[in-house]
């Protein structure tokens, strides 16, 4: 390592610096991090002297290879790909050239307490792209800088007016130099006094063009590793077997015929913590089977003789809470919370000159993710190694500090790429569990759940019930709506306070509200055992279904082409203010909207002998519209065609985009065909994929044909669930075309056959 | 002089020579090596693979092999890894996603065609989409879509409409191409 390791910072923010290191010789290093205070740079020695100390980093060596840190976990979203290829591009880096590195947690201990050296470290939350829009291109725009000082001092020539372009600076007699045998001097070079400014957008060389996954030449071959791959030579393997309640009791247990298997080494119970938050401890009680190997410890889980008695979760029934919620609904009880209130939905509804209701019913939701919960635990006197499949690292690593009192450096969080996400590492009782076990055989242990636990056990999404009202004039304006909803939140039993439990379950400005002059929303709130959490899409994709589906019937009441309906609603294109600061941009809702329906022919509408829908939606500022054409052939419901536009301002990585896209599409609409949860006496019902099945490749479209709508006036916006909400709406809209049948509850394969 | 006659004397074989034994365990072919087995028959080629080779490739996709993660090829057949013991392996050929490339490192065009259409969500499920397209493609080079629906494999991501394209791809033999 040089001598030279301290270095003031450019300030970005007010809490975040630009700061270069010099690391071996002839490397330059750049990278961002987050001062605790907000008056001066932290000198950063303060940092560690390594690399991997630096988050949202670049690393120039000196033979021209560039390693960029991708700082937020990838569950399949592309965010490993896209996030270095914005830090690439402001550096004129050649791509081939770049290796990306997953950046574990970045923490240090400041008096005790962590300080994120990467700052935020979350994925799938669809706010990586914009974040990184905001910090990351100037990262690479300083490397940029400073490795044309150190040009411009080598060649005599002016900064100003030097090139870069892949990989090399470019004089204007044709000197070339590459980067790599500039790395040693620009890590000497002084900072400059302000941030560098970024590209001019009309010079980018990778944004905004296609790319595959940085990771796909590894997953071809096998190589990649995800956490369930990791191993410690001395870990053993545990297995679980979870209380069908969470909050049942383990009322015998014989592990005879289990410790006479070979390999076997231990059985150890858990138990949830009380008082502690869904998703922070066990999620339930437990028997573990700890062994040499999975095949042992499996065999030795198959070989418990053990029982449950049910707690108060025991009498929990997924139909009597869909009951009650209809009974909330229909009565005259105060609602949980006035989500939105504009204007006066009693008065327009006493001048209406047409009433409209119709409730939609939606079921719980498991997570599914294709790689199980499992985690890898080393434990010492003064460190913990973690490898964890999780969306949050800090987190993870708070469940860590309090399980071992490890002090905010001696904990090391890995995170590889992930078996996808969809929420559910969000939470983190499978690591609280490894670390617990860990404890108890004082071993490193390889947690591993089964995939029948990964559905029976989960933090579901809730389902509901959405009773919706729409009041229309004589001229068939829509002038009220009212919207009633009951469903358990998703924040309950996690420190949330009681007036903001809604938020999981409902958009105070989703639509139609702020386009409709009386406008009201109340959520009413329902109580149960059965765990819940974050989910993908949520509250968007149960909701749009409600508002979409209601929107096409009301065009079929009127007698109406439900495009014509969409487009009235919107009106003319501008901006509408919403409740959050944002703004609804009717514009753009339109444009998506009137691009899917020109690509699937919708003039066909009426006379098709297929079933044309169509749905659109607004989310975090971006826009979505599907059209679907299915058929039905008796009782076969084949999806012909689908299409898909998109508006999320300027694009980072189009096949990116497009896979996001297509593969949100296809998740919901497997979800929206096939998939429900249900519990009976406390007890989900769903434990293999036949129970809960994701749609295959048959009941699948052949393709989904993605509109990007080229828009880079504005800031990127995350897309990773974008596409979620308006696949089920315009599919049961399509379906309602095709059979006459309209089918306001979920999942749609089950109820169309009820009702044909 | 009477030329010196050359003896007959009997040759033993060198003493370190003996003669084997019947080995115990199961002798199996993965990826173009050969392996003997003789810990548990019973236990599933897939902790075979993942534990003691540390061929961690094939994943773990439900205690029946329900989502097609843990498909491997066995004498040219798709199985799932999970539901085969090392008991039915004796003298198999198994190829598994880490042994689909040429041993230069060249790609079968079925890995190359996934890239090329960016055929990946989270990527866990790939290696068994992978087996399962090889598998169909040395059965019917020209597979019609019906031929493609009927591949065993689930994904939450959502990447069957591009595998598709990266089947077509290589039926088109444009693997690798623009």
């Amino acid at each position: 390592m040089s001598d030279r390791t301290t270095n003031d910072g450019i300030r970005l923010s007010r809490r975040r610096f630009l700061q270069v290191l010099a690391g071996g010789a002839g490397v330059l290093m750049v990278g961002i991090r987050v001062a605790e205070a907000a008056d001066a740079p932290v000198p950063l020695g303060l940092l560690g002297n390594t690399f991997y100390d630096l988050g949202a980093y670049v690393r120039i060596d000196s033979d021209g290879n560039v390693l960029i840190g991708a700082r937020d976990p990838d569950t399949g979203t592309g965010v490993a790909t896209s996030l270095p290829r914005i830090i690439a591009d402001e550096l004129d880096a050649d791509w081939s050239r770049v290796r990306v590195v997953p950046l574990g947690l970045g923490v240090a201990d400041n008096n005790g307490q962590p300080r994120w050296t990467y700052g935020r470290q979350i994925g799938g939350t669809g706010s990586s792209i914009p974040a990184a829009w905001a910090d990351l291109r100037q990262v690479g725009a300083l490397a940029r800088w400073l490795l044309l000082q150190a040009a411009a001092q080598r060649l005599g020539v002016p900064a100003n007016q030097l090139r870069c372009e892949s990989g090399t600076v470019i004089a204007p007699d044709g000197r070339r130099l590459s980067y790599g045998s500039l790395a040693g001097d620009a890590s000497k070079v002084a900072l400059p006094n302000n941030a560098p400014p970024p590209k001019n957008p009309n010079s980018y060389q990778l944004i905004g063009k296609p790319a595959g996954d940085v990771d796909a030449r590894e997953i071809v071959t096998g190589q990649t590793p995800f956490a369930i791959d990791q191993q410690y030579g001395d870990a053993l393997v545990a297995v679980l077997t979870h209380c069908p309640w969470p909050d049942g009791t383990l009322e015998h247990l014989d592990i005879t015929d289990t410790m006479a298997i070979k390999g076997v080494v231990k059985v150890v119970q858990l138990k949830p913590e009380p008082g502690q938050p869904w998703g922070s401890t066990v999620i339930a009680p437990a028997v573990a089977v700890l062994a040499e190997d999975t095949w042992s410890a499996l065999q030795g889980q198959q070989k418990l003789k053990l029982s449950w008695k049910p707690g108060a979760s025991g009498s929990e029934n997924s139909s009597a809470l869909e009951q009650q919620a209809s009974a909330l609904l229909a009565g005259t009880s105060d609602p949980s919370a006035h989500v939105r209130n504009d204007g006066d939905v009693d008065a327009a509804s006493k001048k209406a000159a047409r009433r409209l209701q119709a409730t939609y019913f939606q079921p719980w939701l498991a997570h599914a993710t294709a790689e199980p919960m499992n985690c890898l635990v080393r434990l010492e006197k003064d460190h913990a190694s973690v490898v964890a499949p999780t969306q949050s690292p800090r987190d993870a690593w708070a469940v860590v500090q309090r399980l071992t009192g490890l002090s905010p450096a001696q904990i090391e969080i890995s995170v590889p790429r992930i078996g996808g996400g969809y929420g559910r590492r969000l939470d983190h009782d499978y690591v609280a569990e490894a670390v617990m076990l860990a404890q108890a055989v004082d071993k490193p242990v390889r947690l591993l759940w089964t995939h029948g636990q990964n559905l029976s056990h989960d933090y579901y999404r809730s389902g509901s019930v959405h009773q919706l009202s729409a009041v229309l004039d004589r001229k068939r304006q829509l002038t009220g709506w009212n919207q009633r909803m009951a469903s358990a939140s998703a924040l309950a039993r996690r420190g949330v306070p009681d007036n903001r439990l809604w938020t999981s379950e409902v958009d105070a400005d989703q639509l139609p509200a702020a386009l409709v002059p009386n406008y009201r929303s109340d959520w009413y709130a329902q109580t149960s055992s059965i765990p819940r959490g974050p989910a993908r899409g949520m509250p968007h994709l149960s909701n749009a279904f409600a508002v979409q589906s209601f929107i096409d019937e009301i065009a079929h009441s009127m007698k109406e082409d439900p495009l014509d309906t969409q487009l009235r609603l919107l009106g003319d294109p501008r901006q509408v203010a919403l409740s959050a600061g944002s703004t609804l941009d009717t514009g753009r809702l339109i444009n998506v909207l009137k691009l899917v329906a020109d690509r699937i022919e919708w003039k066909n509408w009426l006379h098709s002998v297929n079933g044309l829908g169509i749905a659109c939606w607004h989310l975090n500022g971006a826009y979505v519209a599907h059209a679907i054409e299915v058929a039905m052939q008796g009782q076969k419901l084949i999806i012909q065609r689908v299409v898909c536009a998109v508006d999320v301002g300027r694009v980072i990585n189009p096949m990116g985009l497009e896979g996001q896209v297509a593969g949100a599409t296809l998740d919901a609409l497997s979800t929206a065909l096939n998939l429900a949860i249900t519990f009976n006496d406390g007890q989900i019902q769903q434990h293999n994929d036949k129970d809960y099945p994701l749609a295959s490749m048959a009941q699948l479209p052949d393709a989904v044909e993605v509109i990007v709508v080229p828009n880079d006036d504005l800031p990127p916006t995350g897309a990773s669930f974008l596409a979620m909400p308006t696949a089920a709406p315009a599919l049961a809209n399509a379906v309602f075309r095709a059979s006459a049948v309209r089918v306001r509850r979920l999942p749609l394969m089950k109820e169309l056959l009820r009702l044909l | 002089m009477a030329p010196v006659q050359a003896q007959a004397v009997p040759v033993t074989p060198d003493s370190s020579i003996v003669p084997e034994k019947v080995r115990d365990g199961i002798a199996l072919e993965i990826n173009g090596e050969n392996y003997r087995h003789t810990g548990d028959p019973q236990m599933p080629l897939l902790w075979y693979l993942r534990d003691v080779l540390r061929l961690t490739g094939t994943k773990y996709g439900g205690a029946h092999g329900e989502n097609g993660a843990d498909l491997v090829l066995v004498n040219d057949k798709t199985v799932s890894a999970i539901t085969v013991p090392m008991a039915k392996l004796a003298d198999k050929r198994v190829i598994t996603v880490e042994g689909l490339a040429a041993n230069d490192g060249m790609l079968h065009p079925v890995q190359q065609a996934f890239i090329d259409e960016d055929a990946i969500g989270c990527g866990y499920c790939t290696p068994g989409w992978l087996i399962a397209a090889v598998d169909l493609l040395k059965r019917k080079k020209q597979p019609s879509d019906d031929d493609i629906d009927q591949l065993p494999n689930l994904c939450r991501c959502g990447c069957q409409t591009r595998v598709r394209r990266a089947i077509k791809r290589v039926a088109a033999g444009k693997a690798g191409q623009p």
